[in-house]
């Protein structure tokens, strides 16, 4: 059994002119949750797509469950579970249907696929849902059952594109329970998202985008650890950023305020007081992945 | 094949949800048309010996038929093939299991075929009830109008899916199967259209159908053997089979 279910090597993906993927590097471990951490245009779905075998690269090699995606589409996407970005259910049907027609497309006997569709709508917790209509459904709902509709085959490996985009808080809490119940089920699974606190909840291990390339590698920890300082100062400032030269490892304006990087933050506030200035607003926090896209590449991953 | 007919179970599921209605249109629609055309209209041109040997019914009947698959044809390959790649992305979807390209579009093609084949069925019995023609000849024109739907279903979707939105189906229908509808000899012998427009005519693939219809069904003398009208109508529908799915594949894998 192979260990590593996705192996990239100079991994490129050009549309005309464009490089939506710029030659990058990776492996997914079986078992881990991999995340692709960016901004949109970052690359993501491109790469994504390519995994999902819907999409030649352009050149470099790679390999997903062990096969070539070129040559060997068919037998990768019997084992692979999509959750693309935008739901592609047929909104006309019933939620049964949807998971029906889906089911059949993997060959599957019509008796095993009710069978399974009684176990993933439990999963989804569609259950009293079963013959209803998708269109009148929740975008949580949506996209719990498409999640549900990914998983008929049993994958060996889930794609999710963006799995929470859109949805309100409470939803995206629903959606992440169940994904972390895959997770702790043993399932492999490969994200890509535009939220940090996405990335931090359910990635064992992930790679930032940017520009179609991987500006960092590792687990969220290690990516804190390594690019930031530990803690934040945030603060809105009347006074011009040059005021606070000199306290905490680095300080980054933003349109609405200043982050200040500092192994300590509360000292560094502090320091802000002892120098009578007189922030509108000050917040201590602990550094995210967020401040870790902004240090390598100088931008927020939200604008 | 397997992944073809897994297709075709999709749209035959799709279609439980609205086969009440399209049962309906299948019989009200020839009847109105028989009635109006065949017997109101028909009354006038038998009159002045129109049709010749025939009733004008009985000369409306099998193009009809012919013009009917044309159009099953174009409404099957058309909308739900634009619903597919565009609003439902029920192709998106399926191309993230094993079913490709060639499955997607064979499947679509198949489905088409049994839809005209229920409408041509239909309308092959409504106007055996009116006493159009008989059950033998009526049978008999059923082929060449299932070949008309044969040739148009996959240029139909090759057309649709080289389409950025479904404005232009508005004008597919308006300026391409409405005329064609009239004018392929379907309500009068294109010896009857000016001299310079009837090469045209020959040249579009309802006019062989219909001829090949009128042939079979009422043993009329053909301008052409009928052989020539299937070998048109085949080889039309394996180059538009061709052009769809280079489009499709070009339209669905970036």
């Amino acid at each position: 059994m192979i260990e590593d279910l996705v192996e990239a090597e100079g991994l490129v993906k050009r549309f005309g002119d464009f490089t939506a993927v710029d030659s990058i590097d990776f492996t997914v471990g079986r078992g881990e949750a991999f995340g692709f951490l960016g901004p949109n245009g970052a690359g993501k779905s491109s790469t994504m797509k390519m995994i999902g075998t819907v999409s030649p690269a352009t050149s470099g090699t790679l390999r997903v469950l062990g096969m070539d995606p070129a040559s060997q589409g068919r037998q990768i996407r019997s084992r692979l579970g999509v959750v693309p970005q935008d739901n592609s259910l047929d909104m006309e049907l019933t939620v049964e249907e949807n998971l029906m027609i889906y089911g059949r497309y993997f060959d599957l006997s019509r008796r095993e696929v009710r069978a399974r569709i009684a176990d993933l709508l439990e999963f989804a917790q569609l259950t009293d849902r079963r013959t209803s209509k998708v269109e009148p459904l929740s975008g949580g709902m949506k996209r719990r059952l498409t999640i549900a509709r990914g998983l008929i085959n049993r994958p060996e490996l889930i794609l999710l594109d963006e799995p929470t985009t859109g949805l309100d808080p409470q939803a995206r809490h629903v959606l992440w329970d169940r994904l972390y119940r895959l997770k702790r089920e043993g399932a492999t699974l490969i994200i890509t998202t535009h939220y940090m606190d996405e990335a931090e909840q359910l990635c064992d291990r992930l790679v930032i985008m940017d520009n179609g390339r991987i500006v960092g590698e590792g687990s969220p920890r290690e990516l804190i650890d390594r690019h930031t300082s530990g803690e934040v100062l945030e603060l809105r400032l009347e006074e011009p950023v040059g005021a606070l030269s000199g306290i905490g490892d680095h300080t980054e304006e933003l349109a609405d305020r200043v982050l200040v990087a500092s192994r300590d933050a509360e000292s560094a506030l502090a320091e802000v007081h002892a120098r009578g200035i007189n922030p509108a607003m000050s917040l201590i926090r602990r550094a995210t992945l967020e401040d870790v896209f902004l240090t390598l590449t100088g931008r927020t991953l939200v604008d | 094949m397997t992944g073809r007919l897994r297709v075709v179970e999709s749209h035959a599921r799709r279609y439980r949800h609205t086969w009440r209605s399209s049962v309906f249109t299948g019989f009200v629609n020839p009847a109105f048309l028989l009635a109006a055309m065949g017997l109101g209209l028909g009354s006038l041109v038998d009159a002045n010996n129109g049709a010749g040997a025939f009733s004008y019914l009985a000369f409306l009947a099998p193009g009809l038929l012919a013009a009917t698959a044309m159009q099953t044809a174009a409404g099957e390959s058309s909308y739900p093939v634009m619903a597919g790649i565009k609003w439902i992305k029920s192709y998106e979807a399926a191309l993230a299991t094993p079913i490709g390209i060639r499955d997607l579009l064979g499947g679509q093609q198949i489905w088409s075929m049994i839809r005209v084949a229920q409408v041509v069925a239909a309308f092959a019995l409504v106007e055996v009830l009116f006493g159009a023609l008989s059950v033998r000849q009526a049978a008999l024109a059923t082929i060449p109008a299932l070949m008309t739907g044969v040739a148009f279903s996959p240029a139909i979707a090759w057309f649709t899916i080289r389409l950025e939105n479904d404005s232009g189906l508005a004008g597919l229908f308006r300026f391409g199967i409405i005329p064609l509808f009239l004018f392929s000899g379907t309500f009068f012998p294109i010896s009857q259209l000016p001299e310079q427009m009837q090469p045209l005519a020959v040249l579009t693939p309802l006019w062989h159908g219909v001829e090949w219809a009128r042939d079979w069904a009422l043993g009329s003398p053909p301008l052409w053997p009928w052989q020539w009208h299937a070998t048109a109508l085949a080889a039309f529908a394996v180059a538009c089979f061709w052009g769809a799915h280079r489009a499709l594949v070009r339209r669905m894998i970036l």
